[in-house]
């Protein structure tokens, strides 16, 4: 089986309209904008900009509350701030879907970049979300599949890391530096 | 600053003849004793933790059911933690969140140090200039039947600080439990009529 498309970021909108997602959040990133468009796009989903992930965790708590399903997208360094809010959806069992960009590792040229890039699986283990990765793009329609699945019927907190490998170094960088 | 309103008799107001259709969301500390005082309510969310997040919650549970009301109800030193959520709430596409600061100027769980509403922080200007329709700050039990409009009519988002008095618990009443799984589904369903989990997509 293989429904995967040209561009891993369609695969991701995909599975979330597949999957009933119904309140996307985030903090931007570059790894996301793709996908902050085509979810902005669609009247089944209503997207809500936070000015720090940790408001993320608690709206999505908020979403699960009142009978809907939500995901943030963030970037790794936003990971750091969503560490205290995490406790919520832990001890409450609200399923927890983020999707987070990684900066900090392949290939980073911003050193502030990578302290939390590098802790940003530790950090999120240490408060209880299970870390998923892809590496590949042909493993991004089935990883996100299997994040929501988890934690919208295992009632986990569940985190999808998309590596800098696969979003892109080079471009990114360059696309950087012309701002 | 603090203020002389009492907070156990200015909560029994905004809640006495309580719509049915009003989820509640209370900051930690406080905020949760003075709604689980009036007596519990399965669509009351009461939080423990996640200071400064009682404002996300809300807007979440008021996006996701517009047709209800979503209350705040908070504290002026779980809200300072969380500012950036006002901003969130007043350029989120929610009409219908409404926020109750019981405002007493202090940090009263933690040993009585003064917020930064004992100093230069206005909150109710706070959240007007990031977007919310109506704000208004009560300092008399006489503006609480505009404060009363505003929190459940008014279209949102909307803010009204209360500058209340420092209150000393003799008692402290708890919500049913303090055990979050139980308290969230159970809020989950009164609101929705919906099971815990896999069923509802």
């Amino acid at each position: 089986m293989n429904e995967n498309t040209k561009d891993w970021r369609s695969d991701i909108y995909d599975v979330l309209r597949v999957q009933n997602i119904e309140q996307v959040c985030y903090v931007p990133d570059a790894g996301h904008a793709a996908l902050i468009r085509d979810c902005e796009a669609d009247n089944k989903m209503t997207v809500i900009g936070v000015t720090t992930e940790e408001d993320g965790v608690g709206l999505l708590t908020g979403a699960w509350l009142g009978g809907q399903r939500g995901v943030m997208l963030m970037q790794s360094s936003g990971v750091g701030n969503t560490i205290n809010a995490l406790a919520m959806p832990n001890v409450c069992r609200v399923p927890f879907v983020t999707i987070v960009s990684m900066r900090g590792e392949w290939g980073e040229f911003v050193p502030w970049q990578v302290p939390m890039g590098k802790a940003t699986p530790d950090v999120l283990e240490a408060m209880g979300v299970t870390v998923y990765r892809a590496n590949h793009p042909e493993e991004v329609r089935e990883t996100i599949t299997a994040a929501v699945r988890m934690a919208f019927d295992g009632n986990q907190q569940v985190a999808v890391l998309l590596s800098q490998k696969l979003i892109g170094t080079k471009n990114f960088r360059a696309k950087q530096r012309t701002l | 600053m603090t203020g002389t309103l009492q907070r156990s008799e200015l909560i029994a107001e905004i809640l006495a003849d309580r719509p049915e259709d009003l989820l509640v969301v209370t900051g930690l500390g406080s905020s949760t004793y003075d709604v689980a005082e009036l007596g519990d309510n399965s669509k009351n969310f009461y939080m423990w933790g996640a200071m400064g997040q009682a404002v996300p919650v809300g807007l979440g549970i008021a996006v996701a059911q517009p047709e209800k009301r979503a209350l705040i109800v908070t504290g002026d030193g779980e809200l300072l933690m969380g500012l950036t959520g006002l901003s969130a709430a007043g350029n989120a596409p929610a009409r219908n969140v409404a926020i109750l600061v019981m405002d007493n100027g202090h940090y009263s769980e933690t040993g009585g140090q003064p917020t930064h509403t004992s100093g230069q922080t206005n909150l109710a200007g706070v959240a007007e200039q990031c977007g919310f329709r109506k704000t208004l700050e009560i300092t008399e039990m006489s503006e609480l039947v505009e404060a009363k409009r505003l929190l459940l009519d008014e279209e949102g988002p909307v803010l009204v600080v209360a500058k209340v008095a420092l209150r000393k618990y003799d008692k402290i009443v708890e919500p049913q439990s303090r055990i979050g799984h139980y308290m969230a589904a159970r809020f989950r369903m009164a609101v929705t009529g919906r099971g815990e989990a896999a069923l509802d997509i």
